[in-house]
């Protein structure tokens, strides 16, 4: 098997990790998250692969990540764009299909999920099938939101603990690393969208009995002034709360 | 407890009041004996299942101590203690999930560092970037 060894120390134990990065509209942020992730992985001497799912942004986004493409090499960085907006699960099965990894990392390429965070130690240590991010303990928190946020926040949250008992602390987070397999048998489940879609995979994981981690990750929103959670978001959280009340 | 059922109409025909709770008794526990029956079917009981035959039996159980439905005579303590319990513990309820949201909201970690650990780590990144020939 042939191996590159870019890093001082490199793990040869087979595990490879595909890190899943559904974009639209990224333009400015996607040249970091990926220089983030090539320093971290570097460092850390792990096997990865970068995969960016572009949804036909109009902004050249897949410009950018071509050139990205030229600088760390067509074997880290892979392409898989689509034509059109098609919403994160399909963004997600289609992204699988093209992973390499054994082991698949999903996070927003808008850098609030903190790279150094993205560490497969958690996993190493329980064996998990599926690694949740968390903002809500240990260490786990928020920077950029104000009280009205983190109250609406926490507020969902409890009625998702007591309605659904989930045994997760952070249903709506979207930093994980999920085993291959766990991520494509969770996503061929799932029906719901946006919030919903990551409660659902958790909800789904427990039925199925898997295995959950969880670890302490800080949350830097920097859109958070432009696009305020208004009265139709929360809505459609609680419509798709209590579907999956009624379901699961 | 048919027999307590035609017992009650036959000696007290004016107990208009027990007649109807021990219909509703006997509804809880038709209803219950139903979700059961989904349950064995489906074989997976959903959350929403779960409430519902929890809430039934909580109830059923709270019926029967307070219109004392099968006639088994309790003190007169209990009843005065059960009655008022579904509105108690809903307050309680209530007052405790106030208090626990309000905890969580007050020690939600503001993640100062991070923001600037993130903000020192783009401009190295931008610099890195550009040095390495990516043109924006």
């Amino acid at each position: 098997m042939a191996s590159r060894k870019c890093s001082q120390q490199s793990r040869g134990d087979g595990d490879k990790y595909s890190v899943l990065l559904p974009t639209y509209n990224e333009r400015e942020n996607l040249p970091l998250i990926v220089w983030l992730l090539v320093k971290y992985f570097g460092e850390s001497g792990y096997n990865y692969e970068i995969i960016v799912i572009d949804d036909g942004s109009p902004d050249g986004t897949l410009e950018v990540a071509k050139q990205l493409q030229k600088i760390y090499g067509e074997d880290k960085i892979l392409l898989r764009p689509r034509e059109k907006k098609l919403g994160l699960g399909t963004a997600y099965i289609h992204g699988i299909k093209h992973a390499t990894g054994n082991f698949v990392f999903i996070m927003d390429a808008d850098l609030s999920h903190h790279v150094t965070y993205l560490s497969p130690r958690k996993q190493r240590e329980g064996r998990y099938d599926l690694v949740s991010g968390t903002r809500y303990i240990g260490d786990g928190g928020v920077y950029g939101w104000d009280l009205r946020r983190k109250l609406i926040s926490r507020g969902a949250n409890y009625v998702t603990q007591v309605l659904l008992r989930p045994g997760a602390s952070d249903l709506t987070g979207s930093f994980r690393l999920y085993k291959k397999e766990v991520l494509e048998s969770l996503v061929e489940r799932c029906v719901s969208k946006g919030y919903v879609f990551q409660m659902e995979m958790i909800v789904r994981a427990r039925q199925l009995n898997y295995t959950i981690g969880e670890v302490p990750i800080s949350f830097v929103d920097r859109v958070y002034g432009e696009s305020k959670l208004g009265g139709n978001e929360i809505v459609s959280f609680l419509k798709g709360l209590l579907t999956l009340f009624a379901t699961t | 407890m048919i027999n307590t059922f035609l017992s009650c109409i036959h000696f007290n025909p004016h107990c208009f009041f027990c007649v109807q709770e021990k219909v509703i008794c006997l509804g809880f526990s038709t209803s219950g004996l139903l979700a059961l029956k989904i349950t064995a079917v489906t074989l997976t009981m959903t959350k929403l299942l779960e409430w519902v035959f929890g809430i039934m039996i909580v109830g059923a159980a709270w019926a029967l101590v307070t219109f004392d439905l099968l006639d088994l005579r309790l003190p007169e303590a209990y009843r005065q203690v059960a009655w008022p319990m579904p509105v108690y513990l809903l307050v309680v309820f209530g007052c405790y999930s106030l208090a626990t949201v309000g905890y969580r909201v007050a020690t939600f970690n503001d993640c100062e560092e991070a923001s600037i650990e993130l903000q020192a780590q783009i401009q190295e990144a931008k610099e890195d970037l550009r040095r390495k020939g990516l043109k924006l």
